[in-house]
């Protein structure tokens, strides 16, 4: 029905547009990877160097492997958050619509800000240690609280849950009640129904919110800039730095690159997982 | 009895529900009440409420140039994506062509991908061409990140609609041209608009990619960052409720205009 001239011109330019904004880049940052840095300057030789070097100094894998339980950890607080809340709102509450916009509109409110205010709240003369020795619970400003992995998990889990809410919300809302119905009719408690029936048909959503948790918070590095501390350096921080004052862009890539290829694997696994569960349900 | 498996108002969950909004609306509170805070540190409970902040703010030029820097990245970004997006999303919906499921993945991408590596792979390319790092750099960025959004909404517009009246319009004796402008594009009003709105809102508090991106001009994230790194200012909190009440302002309006429109459908 559609003429060629017709499809060269929606398909022609986006490709093209895609090949040299996105194709192009992915490709020199491959490239970059295997370069040297030599005498300040980057060097167009082709090697193995950066990798041998990622993987024989323990700094770097300790820092990735603290990012992966950093975003694991937000992961799993965002879900346990988020997936109940799903579910009052879904399936036990009278106004869901409005209670559903209640949970996008934290969203408006700057990723910056809110990570700031998370600073204002933990800080040594902060809302909560004040409150806490105003309530005499301690005495001392309680300094763990700030600059540590626990503020970086706070914080990130704070900006993710509404990520992790929204693909679960709707998995759930698109569960036929019938269904949900039918499973009580025929004499399944309602904690029966909802281990057999309405957790299985909301795995994808599940799977969906948890994979954008992860994958986002793994790649953060300015709430561990903010409130991290030394303890709280991730990944995305090293590479920051060898982009900034350490100068090794080639070094700052092939750990890219890596982070690169976790995340593609990771998409991959999940992809084949809603497959899977879509096909079973 | 069908009922019984929808018992409304479960209060365990209800009160689980209810610390699950405290916790996301804590940190805003603290914001809006700090905002007014006389002190320039933190503190509790605040002392002397003050409308000084919001005084300092009027006054800082440096802050509105930003903020006018970071509305026309938005908007540049906005015509960008949409400009792409559009015939991406009617290429993936009507042309077969070699590597189309490559496409998809590919235009996906930036959205799942870690800000920092769309950021850093831009700025090779950026290198590389010779080019100074600018707003315009950003916008390119940011247009280019966007586009998946884009792409996305319009394609499940498409996707929902009626394909009869295009048909209709090119056997009647309308162009491709005609047919897409008086026909494709007010059905996908809905689409598109809404898409606007979602890249505008994430280009204005976008800061991964810019950071890598930005050149003498800062945007508005990346003002609020330097400042925050130099150290607390309760200017950030006058600044952030401004935006955040704009922003429900926002909302409220394109809610009541998308009602309008679905009650009129």
């Amino acid at each position: 029905m559609y003429s060629r001239a017709y499809k060269s011109a929606v398909a022609v330019p986006p490709l093209a547009w895609m090949a040299l904004f996105l194709l192009a880049p992915y490709a020199l940052l491959f490239a970059y990877s295997f370069w040297q840095v030599a005498g300040g300057e980057i060097v167009r030789r082709w090697s193995l160097a950066n990798y041998a070097q990622l993987f024989h100094n323990p700094m770097y894998l300790d820092v990735l492997l603290r990012s992966m339980r950093i975003a694991g950890a937000v992961t799993a607080l965002a879900l346990l958050l988020g997936y109940p809340l799903a579910y009052y709102l879904s399936f036990r509450s009278a106004k869901k619509e409005l209670l559903y916009q209640l949970v996008i509109v934290p969203l408006w409110v700057s990723y910056l800000v809110r990570a700031y205010a998370w600073k204002t709240i933990l800080g040594s003369d902060g809302v909560l240690n004040t409150l806490l020795q105003y309530l005499h619970l301690t005495r001392h400003p309680v300094e763990f609280l700030l600059y540590s992995p626990f503020a970086v998990v706070l914080t990130l889990t704070h900006i993710y849950t509404p990520f992790v809410f929204l693909p679960i919300y709707a998995a759930l809302e698109h569960i036929p009640r019938p269904l949900v119905e039918a499973s009580g009719d025929l004499g399944a408690s309602p904690a029966r129904t909802f281990w057999k029936v309405i957790l299985p048909l909301s795995l994808p959503g599940v799977l969906a919110g948890a994979t954008f948790a992860f994958v986002l918070s793994l790649g953060d590095f300015l709430a561990p800039l903010l409130l991290g501390g030394p303890g709280g350096v991730m990944i995305s921080n090293v590479v920051v730095s060898l982009f900034g004052a350490a100068y090794d862009w080639p070094l700052g890539a092939a750990i890219s690159l890596v982070m690169l290829a976790l995340v593609v694997g990771l998409l991959t696994l999940v992809q084949r997982a809603e497959r899977r569960l879509s096909f079973t349900a | 009895m069908a009922t019984s498996t929808r018992p409304y108002e479960h209060p365990w969950l209800a009160g689980y529900a209810s610390a699950v909004f405290a916790f996301l609306y804590l940190p805003i509170a603290v914001l809006i009440v700090y905002s007014f805070n006389g002190q320039s540190v933190g503190g509790f409970p605040p002392h002397d409420l003050t409308a000084r902040w919001y005084g300092a703010l009027l006054a800082d030029d440096a802050m509105w140039e930003s903020v006018v820097n970071s509305l026309e990245v938005a908007l540049a970004a906005v015509a960008l994506a949409l400009g792409f997006g559009l015939p991406a999303a009617l290429a993936l919906d009507r042309v077969a062509f070699p590597g189309k499921a490559l496409f998809r993945r590919l235009v996906l991408l930036p959205l799942i991908l870690p800000g920092i590596i769309t950021g850093l792979s831009l700025l090779m390319l950026f290198v590389a061409a010779g080019m100074k790092l600018s707003l315009a750099t950003i916008t390119l960025g940011h247009g280019t990140a966007l586009i998946s959004v884009a792409t996305t909404e319009i394609f499940a517009g498409l996707q929902a609609m009626d394909r009869a009246q295009e048909e209709a319009s090119l056997d009647l004796g309308a162009g491709y041209w005609q047919t897409f402008w008086r026909v494709t594009l007010p059905n996908l009003r809905l689409s598109i608009v809404g898409a606007a709105l979602l890249i505008f809102t994430l280009s204005m508090d976008e800061i991964a990619v810019s950071f890598f991106l930005i050149g003498r001009s800062n945007t508005l994230p990346l003002e609020i960052w330097s400042r925050l790194r130099r150290g607390i200012t309760p200017e950030i909190n006058a600044v952030s409720t401004l935006i955040f009440a704009f922003s429900l302002v926002t909302i409220l309006i394109w809610y009541r205009l998308r009602k309008r429109q679905g009650a009129r459908l």
